[in-house]
């Protein structure tokens, strides 16, 4: 490991944020701490995660959902110390790794179906 | 006006980092890779006081002799890269002491200077930012060259520095005004927000921008690591 890598990996570490298990295709709500003035509450962002990007440290995920009828896309820093937590709401069956079909699509083609067959204890092993 | 020593590092690389409000921060880490100072060069004899640093670690049988005496002379192993940086009177160093990288202090600006990635003989568009020729209208070959050089008759010529092809970048180059965003003094990192110029792994000069003034906190005459190891 070189040392750039090792410093990336002690900002992992330093940071300590909790990441479930989740791909695309999953329903996730991303809780995400904003700043009104001077008060901090924490906001809660839900919808269908359309694709992961590994790069470690740099790691981020996108979140689409649609709100009052306008697609919203959301890009995250998957460590970010802003993200109060992560918590995956459905499990969805997909075979592809970025869904961007989703953005031409509307109603009931933009359906993910729900994967049957997840094992939380065989991912996390 | 005290002049403070630069620094010579090694670039590393980008990534980024999340402040205390968890903003991100896109940052360049350099590293000092046993920077000490292999000379000096005073008034009374050279003219002009500076010091000479070195980085990194030289195999003995790639250095020539003429540099060996030099090395020998500073009682150091043989550095990979020696430069000079011009200091003041007061901020003068001794020879074998080594440098830290809490020389700099977060929040403090710095220069950084390097020698650029070479892009080789590039056109008028990548080297200029030329917009180049119509993609049609009867345009044939030319799509990515330049206009007109220049007048008619009279001047009838081309004035110099005319932007055209040629080589570009692998010249020195000065990013000014770069924040120091944190120091590592046990790593011997130093994280400077943005890009800095040259490739990954080439050596950078840093030190107090010009153009800012440089914090009380900063080390006078310089960061020095505690434990000065004087290697033979």
């Amino acid at each position: 490991m070189n040392v750039l890598e090792k410093f990336n990996q002690q900002q992992i570490e330093k940071l300590n944020a909790k990441v479930p298990e989740f791909e695309p295709g999953d329903t996730v709500c991303v809780n995400v701490r904003v700043v009104e003035g001077t008060r901090e509450r924490v906001q809660a962002y839900e919808g269908v995660c359309i694709g992961r990007k590994n790069a470690g440290f740099n790691s981020s995920f996108t979140v689409r959902k649609i709100s009052y009828g306008e697609g919203v896309e959301r890009i995250f820093a998957l460590y970010s110390p802003r993200l109060e937590s992560i918590v995956v709401v459905r499990r969805g069956a997909v075979r592809r790794a970025k869904l961007y079909y989703l953005r031409g699509r509307r109603g009931k083609s933009a359906r993910i179906a729900e994967r049957t067959d997840y094992n939380a204890a065989s991912k996390s092993a | 006006m005290t002049k403070r020593t630069g620094l010579l590092a090694t670039k590393l690389g980008m990534t980024r980092i999340f402040d205390d409000a968890g903003k991100h921060i896109p940052v360049t880490v350099l590293q000092l890779d046993a920077c000490q100072v292999v000379g000096v060069r005073t008034k009374d004899v050279d003219g002009y006081v500076a010091v000479q640093l070195g980085v990194g670690k030289a195999k003995v049988k790639n250095v020539s002799q003429a540099m060996r005496g030099h090395f020998a002379k500073a009682k150091l192993e043989p550095k990979k890269k020696l430069v000079e940086f011009r200091v003041s009177d007061n901020a003068l160093l001794e020879v074998g002491s080594e440098l830290s990288a809490s020389h700099f202090v977060p929040g403090q600006y710095v220069d950084v200077s390097s020698t650029s990635i070479g892009k080789g003989f590039a056109g008028v568009m990548k080297r200029h930012n030329f917009g180049g020729l119509r993609a049609t209208h009867g345009v044939s070959v030319s799509h990515r060259s330049h206009g007109s050089t220049g007048q008619r008759q009279d001047p009838g010529r081309v004035f110099k520095n005319k932007k055209m092809a040629g080589h570009m970048g692998d010249r020195r180059v000065t990013t000014l005004n770069l924040k120091v965003v944190a120091i590592d003094a046990e790593q011997n990192l130093i994280l400077v927000k943005g890009a800095v110029p040259g490739a990954e792994g080439a050596y950078v000069q840093i030190r107090d921008a010009i153009k800012c003034a440089v914090p009380k906190e900063a080390p006078l005459p310089a960061g020095l690591k505690a434990t000065g190891n004087q290697a033979a």
